[in-house]
């Protein structure tokens, strides 16, 4: 049989190849060919098929930076490698490269030997063909601007683009799934949560034509959609509650995960979006909305650790920042180009600190604690603090008239103390002063003992307070109208929430490029704010760049990158992996989509439309090749075991946030309160024993805060919650476009063992009793409906009843294991229900929830 | 690439055990010795050097020990002590709090004895290492490119200050796999010490990074469940706990059948590994069966969460097939009371190094087992009040078993302690040698992460210490 060779870019490394084979031996399809022998294409492509070989095992010494360059040859461009007389054009047997290759001998053999890098047989071939074929260079894929291929009128582009590849490479698509599946696949990936059993019901029986289209406008409307699609983003742009290193302390950013969730339910443009995120503080109509969506660029680790040097993570900081634009909007690797120019992109070492700059103007503490932040609130509120804030001013300036009579009024008393050995009042035998008044007074003595200049700030405070509060009768209107004020501002302030945002400071950091990374070396040029030089930008010579500049770029038309990043990432969430499989890296070391044309055109439609964000989720999910059955058939799995090609849907498991969200939707637990500071789910006790500068102890939430959705759980860097690290969910220390999904015993342990889970069970079995009133079949029919949304088949329940009725039996003989399983969680229990019976049906619900089935988007 | 090696190892895996999974029944999942799921094989199928170590044991002194008053001595610093340090040696360089500080010397605050055979002079407080001297590789001439604890321990576990980097615990169980037939291939245990300069330490240091997370640390804890989630809940007997995973199993086991999706298996194979855990992990931790002499040679009480009880509990790991085997023991910090902090750490690890040293020998372990004792970062010769700072340029590690010459030091620092000078090792050159000795070449052994052949040893280029293997 014959594998068309563009068919099978991911398997050319034949490591994958034959993983291909341990998958498929088990379902005893046989295998035609081993790697060696796929066959080559006739016409080679060099994106497609050279430039991953080169990339891979020769622009590491060849390429792009000229510091790690041997022999002045670089294969990265054609006019460069035909300078060095690499190869000759049509001519593999005169080519010095084709030379090398082959050479038997060790210390001419490319790549060399000591580099651990080996060219395939496979590998050779297409080197050679490829120079036999005349050698040329095609522009790397995402450098260029896309181009929108042409979809016939009334078609949609997504649909006539896959089956388009499909036809080439001999798949044909499969059919739609059945209803049930598909109203549980939309509202996973639109909403995050499982749809009602009778929503399921009205769309199963919908005979209207429109109905998908119908269902699909219903659920873009659902307030939850929102919270759903800033999962993705939260990870890429790695939100978390606290600030990374060392002691990872609290920040105030909850705001801005709000702002993100808002701006997803209403829309917002994506080019709005990120303006607003790299410079909403410098937009001429800057608002508290735009401002709070600044905070993007405060997200980056920091420290508090004693000892950090400002200049080192000055650096840190910086190089973040560069990271994140990198990965959020650009799809490019640019970490190494901190110390060196890209190996095997263009991006120089130039062009990051460039970037860099652009950030040099945040305000901020580089070592120590974050502030608190802007005040996030309604109008009304905002002039109310700003006429508390006027009042404390006020009765400030009328306490600084006094101040110099108090100090010298306190000098003298001091003397006094001293001269004549006075003993506090509060520290007298028998003084009749509470615990707090002899606390101060003994801190005041304990300072007053040590020369005034000796004293500790902390000192200086304790002789003061206690001046103040006891030593003086002086101006106490004045110091009354002061504290009175401070704490009516306090009261008022404390409360209202806050988040960390961008503000401009004229005092820019300087930024220089450091040799090979190292902030102690000061003797790199100076760099201003500049976009890279690789790419297509403006020219603006008049003035210094900004991040409203950087932010305009980064969403321009001709931006080449930023539109087909978001979209690759935005397909693996309906189709499990990317149309270019490595989601952050567009560069030379990504993988070039299978299909192109289809990521151009998504590209391309998504700026033809504004930006428009929930256009283009309704244009996929819209589309027949999103509906199809993700069970795949012998022929596919065969010819397409990763399903690159799209002839099936696929199932995966669900993000661990959403694992937690189906249990409590399902048990009734949950609260669908969209917004608000992060919660507290159940921990294991001493979770945090290895956290210190303070020590901590974790108060899980007691009330409704208990209930939330998995993605408002606290974000602790240092130690993410252990249910969500379980199912990999990322500890934001670092932006991350993929998260992996493992399958380890972890997870069962979780979804058996922590108290979330077993309450869910235990809330839901209580649901299945009081309201469905049938015998053990009913009963489980009716929870199978509310967890999976169908029927149980035959088998099921024949292995469910018995476990119902060998629970019961267990509990009856034994009604204090009963007590202890319910018991578990803060929900209460309604007394009158049979203890035993409720026991039972905790664990059918246990079961219910521990099915891979629960878990899974099919 | 990324995903692809995921697939790989779910599906090698699942190849594996589906023969042994459509039998599994209620009994066998009862019996914790029982093994239905295979041991996690890693991706080097054929080591492509001699494999000298099958496990390691990787004690770090988490703070920062002082070499001055461990492993270095220096009797010139003694003699310099209050004057100021020479400015040839430090200007320009990277400090942390004395950074544009007046530098002083400050002299070693314990005196030095000879030991063994080998008569290397060691720290007077550590009498017990003393006595096994002649087993261990000191190397007195350790750098490293961090200052802070954070970044150095990441540096340290990693070899790169960058978060998302695997561990080399993941690493190493990556590519080796584990022995073990129900326990993870990687532990992590911590202890505190009394001083209270107990360092954070954050998970990332046993994170996975961007290999699969599988081969992430698992962390063993002295108090409440040893794995998080272990325990089932209150009221669930171990029978009814076997009895929901099997009807958990059955019901998975129907779908398999329907949807022919691997995840499936690879998740019915995993129930059975956690149940398993949750008989082999608290038998592992019932050190009940030890003798009184062996708790006697370590210096511990069973339970008391002690850097002795970890050492013990490293020992029955290693005993077990666990890999990759990291203890943490914190309270190094000292930029003040180094004299009394290092005394009181002396107390705490001296008897239970040496007890891991002997027990592994007396049960032939020894030989096979890689033990690595280091911190993040050394000290400087310069005072601050009566401590020291963090530093980056000197710093004293040792090691010991698999194929590593005893009563052995290698390289040295300048006569004031400040920076190494003889034979200057770094930080990717003990985790090449490490790799070495565990069969693994340590330029070919990669991941590729963001368009790169991340390894554990860096782009910079790193050295097998040979100069210290038999």
């Amino acid at each position: 049989m014959s594998l068309a060779g563009p068919l099978f870019p991911v398997l050319m490394k034949h490591t994958l190849f034959r993983q291909a084979l341990v998958v498929l031996l088990p379902f005893g399809i046989p295998f035609p060919t081993g790697a060696a022998e796929l066959p080559l294409p006739s016409k080679i492509g060099f994106n497609r098929d050279v430039r991953p070989i080169l990339s891979d095992n020769c622009f590491s010494c060849h390429g792009n930076d000229p510091a790690h360059r041997k022999a002045k040859l670089r294969l990265d461009r054609r006019e460069d490698a035909l300078d060095r007389e690499a190869f000759v054009p049509g001519d593999p047997a005169a080519s010095l490269l084709v030379e090398r290759i082959l050479s038997t001998d060790a210390d001419e053999l490319m790549p060399p030997p000591d580099s651990h890098k080996k060219l395939t047989e496979r590998d050779k071939e297409i080197l050679k063909r490829w120079i036999a074929q005349g050698g040329e260079y095609q522009p790397h894929w995402s450098y260029g601007k896309p181009v929108k291929a042409a979809v016939p009128a009334g078609r949609n582009g997504v649909d006539f683009l896959v089956r388009k590849r499909l036809e080439e490479v001999g798949l044909n698509p499969s059919e739609e799934a059945d209803r049930r599946t598909l109203i549980r696949r939309l509202h996973t990936d639109l909403v995050g949560l499982p749809p009602k059993p009778s929503e399921v019901t009205a769309f199963v029986n919908d005979p209207d034509p429109e109905a998908w289209s119908k269902l699909v406008d219903r659920v873009l409307r659902n307030p939850h959609h929102g919270e759903r699609m800033a999962l993705g983003w939260l990870d890429v742009v790695r939100y978390a509650d606290t600030i990374g290193y060392h002691s990872d302390t609290p920040r105030n950013v909850w705001p801005w995960r709000d702002w993100v969730i808002r701006s997803f339910n209403d829309n917002k443009r994506f080019d709005r979006f990120t303006i607003e995120q790299v410079a909403g503080d410098l937009l001429a109509d800057a608002s508290q909305e735009s401002r709070v969506g600044s905070g993007f660029n405060r997200l980056l680790l920091s420290t508090e650790e004693g000892g950090a040097q400002a200049r080192d993570y000055e650096q840190r900081m910086l190089t973040d920042r560069v990271r994140a634009i990198g990965a959020a909007w650009l799809g490019q690797t640019t970490g190494c180009a901190q110390c060196h120019d890209h190996k095997f992109d263009p991006f120089t070492q130039r062009d990051f600190y460039a970037l860099g700059a652009f950030f040099a103007d945040i305000s901020e503490p580089i070592v120590g604690r974050r502030e608190d932040g802007m005040v996030v609130a309604a109008p009304a509120q905002l002039a109310q603090l700003a006429k508390l804030d006027a009042e404390l001013n006020k009765a400030k300036a009328g306490f600084e008239a006094i101040r110099l009579q108090l100090e010298a009024a306190q000098t003298q008393w001091e003397a006094d103390v001293a001269l004549y050995g006075v003993t506090l009042p509060e520290l007298r035998p028998g003084a009749a002063a509470v615990a707090a008044e002899v606390q101060r007074a003994k801190k005041a003595a304990a300072s007053l003992a040590k020369e005034a200049k000796a004293r500790t700030r902390a000192e200086q405070e304790a002789v003061r307070d206690y001046f103040l509060a006891r030593g003086t009768v002086l101006f106490q209107a004045e110091r009354d109208a002061l504290s009175k004020a401070q704490q009516e501002r306090d009261a008022f302030y404390n409360p209202l929430p806050k988040c960390l945002v961008s503000v401009s400071s004229a005092q820019k950091r300087t930024v220089r490029i450091l040799p090979r990374g190292n902030w102690m070396d000061e003797s790199g040029e100076v760099m201003k704010p500049g976009l890279p030089a690789y790419l297509p930008r403006p020219v603006v010579e008049d003035r210094e760049l900004n991040r409203l500049d950087l932010a305009r770029w980064l969403v321009s038309a001709e931006n080449p990158l930023t539109a087909r990043t978001v979209m690759n990432r935005l397909w693996k969430q309906f189709f499990g992996i990317g149309l270019s499989k490595v989601l952050d890296d567009l560069g030379a070391q990504g993988e070039t989509p299978p299909n192109q044309a289809l990521l151009d055109w998504l590209a391309c439609e998504f700026m033809d439309s504004g930006w428009d964000l929930r256009h283009m989720v309704r244009l996929i999910v819209t589309s027949e090749t999103y509906r199809q059955v993700s069970i795949p058939t012998k022929e596919q799995l065969a010819l397409d075991p990763y399903n690159r090609e799209v002839a099936r849907q696929s199932p995966f498991r669900l993000e661990a946030e959403l694992v937690r969200d189906q249990a409590l939707a399902t048990a009734g637990l949950l609260v669908p309160e969209i917004g608000g500071p992060s919660v507290k789910p159940y921990q294991p006790d001493g979770y945090w024993e290895n956290l210190n500068f303070p020590t901590r102890t974790y108060d899980a939430d007691k009330g409704a805060g208990q209930y939330r959705r998995g993605l408002y759980t606290w974000w602790q860097r240092s130690f993410l919650h252990p249910s969500l690290l379980a199912f990999d969910a990322p500890s934001r220390e670092e932006c991350s476009a993929e998260r992996s999904r493992s399958n380890i015993p972890q997870q069962a342990l979780v979804l058996l063992n922590d108290p979330t889970y077993v309450e869910a069970a235990r809330a839901f079995a209580a649901r299945i009793l009081s309201e469905c009133r049938g015998d053990s079949t009913a009963r489980l029919r009716w929870a199978w409906q509310e967890a999976l949304q169908r029927e149980p088949e035959p088998g099921e329940l024949a292995t469910l009843l018995p476990v119902v009725e060998q629970r019961l039996a267990g509990y009856r003989a034994d009604l204090p294991a009963a007590e202890a399983l319910l018991k578990v969680g803060l929900a209460p229990t309604a007394p009158e229900v049979d203890r035993a019976e409720l026991a039972a049906w905790t664990h059918v619900a246990r079961i219910l929830f521990n099915l891979h089935e629960m878990i899974t988007r099919a | 690439m990324h995903s692809g090696f995921t697939h790989f190892h779910r599906r090698a895996f699942l190849a594996r055990s589906t023969q042994g999974l459509g039998a599994a029944a209620l009994s066998s999942l009862l019996n914790p010795r029982h093994t239905v799921a295979a041991p996690l094989d890693g991706v080097l199928s054929a080591l492509p050097l001699p494999q000298k170590a099958r496990r390691v044991i990787w004690l770090s002194m988490a703070g920062g020990p002082s070499h001055l008053e461990t492993f270095d001595p220096k009797p010139k610093l003694a003699e310099m002590d209050g004057k100021p340090m020479p400015e040839s040696l430090t200007k320009g360089q990277q400090l942390a709090q004395l950074q544009g500080r007046p530098l002083t010397c400050f002299g070693p605050q314990h005196p030095f004895t000879k030991f063994g055979q080998s008569q290397i002079e060691i720290c007077s407080l550590f009498p017990h290492l003393g006595s096994v001297i002649d087993d261990i590789c000191l190397i007195r001439s350790m750098t490293t490119d961090a200052i802070n604890h954070d970044p150095a321990h990441m540096f340290m576990n990693t070899g790169s200050q960058i978060a998302g980097r695997p561990s080399m615990g993941a690493w190493i169980t990556y590519g080796l796999g584990t022995e073990s037939e129900n326990l993870p291939g990687f532990v992590v245990l911590t202890s505190l010490g009394k001083g209270g300069q107990n360092q954070p330490i954050a998970a990332r240091q046993w994170s996975s990074g961007f290999l699969p997370s599988k081969y992430q640390g698992v962390q063993l804890r002295a108090k409440g469940d040893p794995v998080l989630y272990l325990t089932n809940p209150p009221g669930v007997k171990r029978e009814v706990q076997g009895g929901d995973v099997s009807a958990i199993n059955a019901l998975n086991r129907q779908r398999e059948a329907a949807l022919a999706d691997p995840e499936i298996a690879t998740r019915i194979a995993q129930y059975e590994m956690a149940f398993q855990m949750q008989a082999s992990i608290p038998d592992l931790m019932d050190v009940s069966g030890e003798g009184a002499k062996t708790l006697e040679l370590y210096g511990c009480q069973p339970g008391d969460g002690s850097f002795a009880s970890n050492c013990l509990l490293a020992r029955r790991l290693a005993e077990r097939g666990t890999r990759f085997i990291q203890l943490y023991h914190k309270d190094w910090d000292h930029h003040g009371g180094v004299k009394e902090g290092i005394a009181m750490k002396a107390l705490e690890i001296d008897r239970a190094c040496m007890a891991l040293i002997t027990d592994l020998k007396q049960r032939g372990l020894f030989e096979d087992t890689l033990i690595v004792w280091a911190g993040e970062f050394g000290r400087t010769p310069m005072s601050q009040g009566n401590g020291r700072d963090h530093h980056n340029k000197a710093m004293s590690v040792w090691m010991a078993g698999a194929g590593l010459r005893g009563g052995m030091v290698h390289g040295a620092t300048d006569d004031l302690g400040y920076a190494a000078v003889d034979k200057v090792t770094t930080v990717h050159d003990l985790h090449a040698t490490m790799l070495h000795q565990l069969g693994v070449e340590h330029n070919a052994f990669s991941f590729k992460f963001q368009g790169l052949d991340a390894r554990l040893t860096g782009v910079e280029g790193a050295r097998v210490i040979r100069e210290i293997l038999i």
